[in-house]
């Protein structure tokens, strides 16, 4: 604080101080303590608002149980509830996104550190962003077009004879999971790029001098580097991929159910913002609960991440 | 071998760029069928009847209006307050630092559905209703992230001396920030102003439970893409996609040019360097 | 307008860490004043602490007679040259230069004309509409000091500025500098860990240890009369022998050393521990023993240097001397092997105590 005066006086401090109070306080914290308010409130009509009926209870939670449907998991059947359901879902395909992106984005990421001149990297670049500057709603909208029962993908397949009948993509995960990748892909392949680059070259090339073949260099050398901006890059698209409702509405169906769309239905539908918020304060910890234990698993700390 | 699996990654390179291209140049193609659908296939001839369907679309308009206001109000807000909190960061050390700067990140990672609704409870108890005007507050408050990391990262090349060296010469702490600070930021907030627009134009989840009625262009195309979609909107994808692409490449070229002038210059310095030393 | 400066008891305290012990020196209006010593011994914290970065934790700075504390950095009449320069990179060099006068609220014309006479005098014309990246070391070296002389101060404080440069270009510059310390009549005061420069430019050198002032005096005397161990050991080369002082008197001793009995300067109040200290150029070579201050030596090394010649000699009892020799035909360079003596001249060897800081 003394450091802050001396260099910018007393003035430019308060302002500083004022704009990111009212950032980090007004825009962020505030909200987020109401949020957590109203979900352990009951939805009423306004005249009940702050009478008797307006007590503190856990109900909006526990309004994602009920109901029940059959749903196999790692290939037991078990009765659970559809809400369930669709979070556990969620957190899975959001998993199956963060893994198909890491395995999309490593050789790519390799090729962009190690092997390409960098005389070329600035246009590859201005390549590889264009699709970031593009709206999620748009890129979701072109699979769409693409993988469309009549549409390009399904007429290209056949015409080179690999299929005989139209196939449906969009049923099932599957689009969602086409559309996830697509959008959240480069969020992977810039901090993997990043933690290569600070890779030394000489470190692989005394590898390979070693004898060592090319996958155990990756595997013994590469890869440990590597790992905070896999791991950075991972809880990106992962909480991306869950908090994510424009690509699930768009490339869904009835039988794709996303847990941002049971919110949107909870708050937009029925109206009912105690248990949207509850609902949404549940997709927030479980997220970073999911985050924090994969972080565990694979031995990142945060600070590798804030890097 | 060793050429071998380099041909490998170009070709890998090359499919990647297909993968992430195509799918907008298939969207765009759509745009210019003559087919009542979105396709590009079967290919039912050339027309610009959707360019001017959208022309005449007065909801585009409005949304489009909406769309530039709100990113403007974000700019606006969002570029200052994440300076301020890249400077504070940037200028205090240890716990505090930490979790100043942690902060200030997870806004990032936060589901926008969770900024939304958080956004809309906590006005909404002020009886601020819902409205553009909570989208901004909401959008601020993670695009102001992106902002303070490209302020922060700039700030971190910055020679502390020169703050001092203008303070000795009699400046003010104002004029110090105006003359010396503020220019050597400049990249880092004109990136940072560029990237709250965008972010701003193309944000969906926030803005989806605080708007109220009103519409913005993500709204709409989302609204346009379940319930019975034309071309119109691959008309208007094209144009948004091109006026992005126009800016970035702008960019990119007054980059390199202005890469180029420094570089000319250094080697100016390293020939008097020389003759000095002769 | 120049203006001397007084530091009182000053002390500057980072924590626990006391890194300007009770400072207190007067110097002179338009004096050329340096701070001599190794890094890390307060030197900067004294700039910073004139200049007004860092609050002193006791005493009193005084410029030009006026107490300077709670006076901001902007409100001093001093002018920082930075060891980086600290130039600003986005301005072109007349702005720099004429940037104090624009924040004085100069208007344009002038600033730039002034601008250009304080290039002229820097010896840097044509260079006005230039960019800092364009300049070679030695100019943006004139450019630093000429926006330091651009708000006319009455004190300029420089921190190492050459250190960056090249050898030949130093050498250069140090000229330089007190060319223009001479022609503007500016107080300087000069920190440096580079005794070369500092014995060169300065009216007087304050040499500092450990948060300490040492000595401060002319150059010459540093040199020749140093009040101690430390101080006779960062200004120039020594033999240097332990043992008991006898027979004080008059501003001499003799010293029982493990090689002989030695007679040698002492000052009267000098106390604890005390060496004996002979600069190798006041040592001579003779094929005889002297009268006094001689000892028998074998010669190990003879090192041709050009200018002179480096002898190291070893007594009997293994203790090595070193001395250097003008090569100015008087005398034949000797060979190594040979057996001489070597011999020194009382009035230029000093009996000194260590001073507890010595060896930082």
């Amino acid at each position: 604080m003394d450091d802050l005066l001396r260099r910018y006086g007393r003035g430019l401090t308060w302002g500083f101080v004022g704009l990111t109070f009212f950032w980090l306080v007004i825009l962020v914290i505030l909200p987020d303590f109401k949020l957590l308010e109203s979900s352990f409130r009951p939805y009423l009509p306004v005249v009940d608002v702050g009478g008797p009926k307006d007590t503190y209870s856990i109900n909006n939670y526990l309004r994602i149980f009920g109901g029940e449907v059959p749903m196999s998991i790692f290939g037991f059947e078990v009765l659970i509830s559809p809400r369930v359901k669709v979070l556990l879902y969620t957190l899975w395909y959001s998993g199956v996104v963060t893994l198909v992106t890491f395995l999309l984005a490593y050789p790519l990421a390799y090729y962009l550190a190690k092997i390409v001149s960098p005389k070329s990297l600035p246009t590859l670049f201005l390549l590889l962003f264009v699709p970031l500057w593009v709206s999620e709603v748009l890129r979701s909208f072109a699979w769409w077009i693409i993988l469309a029962l009549k549409g390009p993908l399904n007429a290209v397949l056949i015409a080179l004879g690999i299929i005989d009948t139209e196939i449906r993509w969009i049923s099932g995960y599957s689009p969602v999971i086409i559309g996830l990748v697509y959008t959240y892909v480069l969020f992977m392949v810039f901090p993997l790029y990043n933690a290569m680059q600070s890779l030394d070259s000489n470190q692989i090339e005394a590898a390979d001098d070693l004898g060592a073949p090319w996958w155990r260099i990756h595997w013994r050398v590469i890869l440990p580097h590597s790992k905070p901006g896999i791991a950075s890059g991972a809880v990106m698209v992962f909480m991306l991929s869950a908090g994510s409702l424009l690509v699930p509405a768009i490339m869904g169906s009835t039988t794709s159910g996303w847990f941002t769309q049971t919110i949107q239905g909870i708050m937009l539908e029925e109206q009912d913002w105690n248990t949207g918020a509850a609902f949404a304060f549940m997709l927030l910890t479980i997220c970073t609960l999911v985050v924090t234990l994969a972080m565990w698993v694979f031995k990142v700390k945060l600070s590798d991440i804030a890097k | 071998m060793q050429k071998y699996s380099r041909i490998l990654f170009h070709v890998y390179m090359g499919a990647f760029l297909i993968y992430l291209l195509l799918p907008l140049l298939v969207m765009g193609g759509a745009a210019f069928n003559d087919s009542k659908l979105p396709t590009i296939i079967p290919w039912k001839g050339f027309t610009d009847q959707w360019f001017i369907a959208m022309w005449n679309d007065n909801r585009i308009w409005i949304a489009l209006r909406n769309t530039v206001l709100v990113a403007i109000a974000v700019v606006i807000i969002a570029v200052p307050v994440g300076t301020a909190g890249a400077i504070l960061v940037n200028s205090i050390n240890g716990r505090v630092r930490s979790i100043l700067y942690g902060m200030m990140v997870a806004p990032i990672l936060v589901p926008g559905v969770v900024i939304g609704i958080s956004t809309l409870l906590f006005w909404n108890q002020f009886s601020v209703g819902s409205g553009l005007h909570l989208s901004v507050l909401g959008q601020v408050s993670y695009i102001a992230s992106f902002v303070m990391l490209l302020v922060l990262a700039r700030l971190q090349s910055f020679d502390q001396g020169l703050e001092e060296a203008a303070l000795d010469l009699g400046a003010t702490h104002a004029q110090v920030m105006r003359r010396i600070l503020l220019p050597h930021l400049y990249p880092a907030l004109g990136a940072g102003a560029a990237i709250s627009f965008f972010q701003s134009i193309e944000n969906f989840n926030v803005t989806l439970f605080t708007r109220g009625g009103a519409d913005t262009l993500t709204v709409y195309v989302f609204s346009k893409v379940r319930s019975g979609i034309t071309p119109t909107i691959n008309a208007l994808a094209l144009l948004l996609i091109l006026f992005t692409l126009g800016i970035a490449i702008w960019y990119e070229v007054s980059r390199r040019r202005r890469a180029r002038i420094e570089a000319a210059r250094e080697a100016e310095g390293r020939r008097a360097e020389d003759a000095e030393l002769a | 307008m120049s203006a001397g400066i007084d530091l009182d008891n000053v002390c500057c305290d980072f924590g626990s860490f006391r890194a300007v012990d009770h400072v207190n020196v007067s110097i002179q209006p338009g004096e050329f004043f340096s701070f001599l010593g190794p890094s890390g011994c307060g030197k900067t914290t004294i700039l910073r602490m004139i200049s007004g970065f860092t609050e002193p934790t006791e005493g009193v700075i005084r410029i030009g007679g006026k107490d300077q504390r709670g006076q901001r950095p902007n409100q001093r009449p001093t002018a920082l040259i930075f060891q980086n320069l600290a130039l600003f990179p986005l301005m072109p060099i007349w702005e720099n230069i004429a940037f104090g006068l624009e924040v004085r609220g100069v208007d344009k014309a002038t600033r730039r004309k002034r601008a250009e006479e304080l290039l002229a005098l820097v010896d840097l014309h044509d260079s006005a509409d230039k960019m800092v990246s364009q300049l070679s070391g030695g100019q943006k070296q004139r450019v630093a000091i000429a926006r330091a002389l651009a708000v006319e101060p009455a004190v300029m404080l420089l921190d190492e500025p050459l250190s960056a440069l090249d050898l030949k270009l130093r050498q250069h510059m140090r000229a330089e500098l007190r060319a223009i310390q001479k022609r503007t009549g500016v107080t300087f005061i000069y920190i440096t860990h580079d005794q070369g420069e500092a014995l060169a430019m300065s009216d007087r050198v304050g040499v500092m240890s450990q948060g300490r002032l040492q000595q401060v005096a002319n150059p010459r005397d540093i040199y020749n009369n140093p009040v101690n161990g430390f101080v006779a050991s960062f200004v120039g080369e020594n033999n240097i022998l332990g043992g008991d002082v006898q027979n004080r008197a008059e501003g001499m001793a003799s010293i029982a050393t493990p090689i002989g009995t030695f007679r040698a300067r002492l000052a009267d109040a000098a106390e604890g521990k005390l060496k004996l200290y002979v600069r190798p150029e006041h040592m001579v070579l003779q094929a005889a023993p002297g009268a006094e201050n001689s000892v028998p030596v074998t010669l190990t090394e003879v090192a041709f240097e050009g200018n002179f010649v480096s002898v190291h000699a070893v007594t009997t009892n293994g203790t090595t001397l070193v001395a250097e020799l003008r090569n100015d035909g008087s005398t034949p360079i000797p060979a190594s092997g040979a057996q001489m003596h070597m011999a020194f001249d009382a009035r230029h060897s000093s009996i000194l105590p260590d001073s507890a800081n010595a060896g930082a």
